[in-house]
């Protein structure tokens, strides 16, 4: 009960203080939960925590709060689910409610406005520090498809802005393929 | 009851904001400007100013200012409540079958399709922010609006610490935040 209480514990503040610095739309947290979730408390492994990021992608809802409720989800059940939801929009939902009370005087803030310029760059170089650390693990396993898929959802991304949804769906979709052929060609030589 | 109303409309918008941030924004925009008329554009406009400004999805963040807005600190609860609602069923339904069946090999088939289409989807991320970052948003095709030439040393050195000395990302977030702080104010 007490490690169980313990555990809990670092669930919920690990994931709040992943949530308090998600600035810069949901990307950021892929660094953070890797540090926190993968290096530090090996609580999932690189490749569960990619997948976990493709299944959060493929259902509705912000991408932060998706990925919070799997890790919650697979660590400790429902009732982890529910501590990893707490610790995600707690920290929105304070700040939020404290800056509607002084909005005007914030947004025109030159020390905040500032501040957040630069976190801006230091945000877009964590996210991309991310791609190398995930480019370069399990490189071994890799085949054309893989790449091939890479540049495909890239362009389509970030030169056409088509919806996420519809190239996680392109994406399934290709590996399925993939692996049908393989299966037929495997079952084809053993006739 | 307005809870009520709050709590469905709030729903929705988590149901059918697919592919996050600003693909949600005009579903969002639907339900509480034209639909029910719980903020006025110019309100809705400041939700997204401040949503930029502070940690949080734009979702959550327009679920507990309308809330606060309309019905108190109830009413931000009900708000978001029902606006993760949605996520919550499916993720965990999606979840579960991950777990079972993620030994077959169809599955793994198409998981394998996946990985790179996440590292795909958080380059784009990293780049498009880097855009807006540097003033490199292209007015046409050889003008840029401004290059913000100290963006891209606060982003070399950043790169430099996470890559080189394996900083933690928090404080090169913190850090290039009070470097802005001292060079853009």
């Amino acid at each position: 009960m007490r490690e169980n209480l313990k555990f809990y514990a670092t669930l919920f503040w690990s994931t709040f203080y992943i949530s308090l610095f998600t600035f810069g739309g949901g990307y950021v947290i892929v660094p953070l939960l890797r540090k926190r979730f993968v290096d530090r408390y090996h609580w999932i492994d690189e490749e569960e925590m990619i997948d976990l990021i493709a299944i959060a992608q493929a259902s509705p809802g912000p991408l932060a709060v998706n990925v919070a409720i799997l890790v919650g989800y697979r660590l400790k059940g429902v009732v982890g689910s529910i501590v990893t939801i707490l610790a995600t929009i707690l920290p929105p939902f304070f700040i939020l409610s404290i800056i509607s009370t002084i909005y005007s005087s914030f947004i025109k803030n030159t020390y905040i406005n500032g501040m957040l310029k630069g976190m801006q760059a230091g945000v877009a170089a964590v996210i991309l520090s991310v791609v190398l650390d995930m480019v370069k693990e399990g490189k071994e396993e890799r085949n054309n498809t893989f790449y091939i898929v890479l540049v495909a959802a890239f362009l389509a991304s970030f030169l056409f802005q088509i919806n996420v949804a519809f190239i996680i769906i392109g994406a399934a979709f290709t590996g399925g393929i993939n692996e049908y052929q393989k299966k037929r060609k495997r079952s084809g030589k053993r006739l | 009851m307005i809870y009520i109303k709050i709590f469905w409309s709030f729903f929705q918008i988590g149901l059918f904001s697919f592919g996050g941030g600003y693909a949600s924004m005009p579903l969002i925009q639907n339900q509480i400007v034209d639909l029910h008329g719980w903020l006025s554009m110019k309100e809705f406009a400041d939700v997204i100013t401040v949503s930029q400004m502070t940690p949080g999805p734009i979702a959550i963040n327009s679920a507990t200012f309308v809330g606060l807005r309309v019905a108190g600190v109830l009413g931000a609860v009900v708000a978001t409540a029902g606006c993760i609602l949605p996520s919550c069923i499916i993720i965990m339904i999606l979840s579960t079958l991950y777990y079972r069946y993620r030994g077959l090999s169809m599955i793994q088939g198409i998981l394998k399709g996946l990985r790179p289409a996440v590292i795909a989807l958080v380059l784009s991320a990293g780049l498009s922010l880097c855009q807006a970052s540097f003033g490199l948003e292209r007015q046409d095709l050889l003008r840029f609006h401004s290059i913000d030439y100290a963006s891209i040393v606060i982003f070399t050195f950043a790169l430099i610490g996470l890559r080189r000395y394996k900083a933690n990302p928090i404080f090169i977030m913190l850090l290039s935040g009070l470097v802005g702080m001292l060079v853009f104010s």
